[in-house]
């Protein structure tokens, strides 16, 4: 693996570390959501520098875009409920 | 403090063990045996030119077969808690999405759907196949879900489309097994010239089932999700 990978590769296994952190520790839900997707987008963009890019199309696909949609989803319908 | 104390402890523990792994981590010098047995004969076997596909179709069949019974159950244990109780019919109408999401959804989904059939079915000639496609139909379906929360979606019509795939995934199996090698034999069809989007024997035909019954799928819970009401 030469240079460029390997400096391309940190940067984005810190961006990963950091989003995941910041999920487990907003307290806005959304921003959490969202930052859970965003650990998921990374890792698949870090999957296609690994040379996965089938492991990194359902990442993409399941990780960062299906599930963060249903999180949204069952946290509007968490939140109508306790509106009621 | 014990919680907090046994998180470090754990957290040490499992970074002891990384960097030990990664410290004495050298590359492999040669393909190991099997790997190089699929990377020098899946072209001649098989006449994909994704060897992974190959792989996920033909020589893992089977497991291939599990996983989308699995999925198939968890689809169904959902619909199955998920609709008890939710009979009753349209609750109240929901506040209209708005002009931005709504307008962009009729653009977007057609475009996405697209790209899901696109991908499943060159899933023998390029990166991608059945699950990765059938997870992009099933984010089609969620945009519209999302543009339009009252929208009706025929649970017949993903039934049968989930059904009759799976029906005729299994029945390619079985011929594999009366007229070729085996269980998914996939030399059923010709193997065609390689790079063609009609080649591979069976494998874009298998592969564009998976990709539609794990549409079908995704799609039954999404929907099944968006129309349960509150309580």
């Amino acid at each position: 693996m030469n240079t460029l990978l390997t400096g391309m590769s940190i940067i984005l296994v810190i961006a990963m570390i950091v989003s995941a952190l910041m999920a487990i520790s907003k307290r806005r839900l959304s921003i959490a959501i969202l930052s859970a997707g965003l650990v998921s987008l990374i890792a698949s963009a870090m999957f296609l520098l690994l040379a996965a890019p089938d492991v990194a199309m359902t990442e993409a696909a399941i990780g960062s875009g299906l599930t963060t949609f249903l999180f949204f989803f069952v946290l509007g319908r968490v939140r109508g409920e306790s509106d009621d | 403090m014990i919680k907090r104390f046994t998180v470090i402890l754990l957290l040490t523990g499992l970074a002891t063990i990384f960097i030990g792994l990664a410290l004495g981590y050298v590359p492999d010098g040669s393909l190991n045996q099997s790997a190089r047995y699929y990377a020098e004969n899946t072209v001649s076997d098989t006449g994909a030119a994704n060897i992974v596909t190959a792989i996920i179709v033909t020589y893992r069949g089977l497991d291939t077969l599990g996983e989308v019974t699995v999925l198939f159950l968890t689809a169904a244990i959902v619909g199955l808690v998920l609709t008890r109780g939710a009979k009753a019919g349209k609750g109240k109408p929901m506040l209209a999405s708005g002009e931005l999401l709504s307008t962009g959804a009729g653009l977007l989904v057609p475009l996405i759907l697209l790209l899901g059939v696109y991908v499943f079915v060159n899933g023998h000639l390029t990166p991608g196949g059945g699950f990765q496609g059938g997870a992009i139909l099933a984010s089609g379906i969620m945009l519209v879900l999302l543009s339009d929360p009252m929208k009706d979606f025929s649970h017949r019509l993903i039934a049968v489309i989930e059904s009759v795939s799976g029906l005729v995934f299994i029945t390619v199996g079985i011929l594999g097994i009366l007229l070729g090698a085996g269980f998914l034999d996939n030399n059923l069809l010709p193997l065609g010239k390689l790079g063609e989007l009609f080649s591979a024997g069976t494998i874009p035909l298998v592969y564009s089932l998976v990709g539609l019954k794990v549409g079908a799928e995704f799609s039954s819970m999404l929907v099944n999700l968006s129309e349960t009401e509150g309580s």
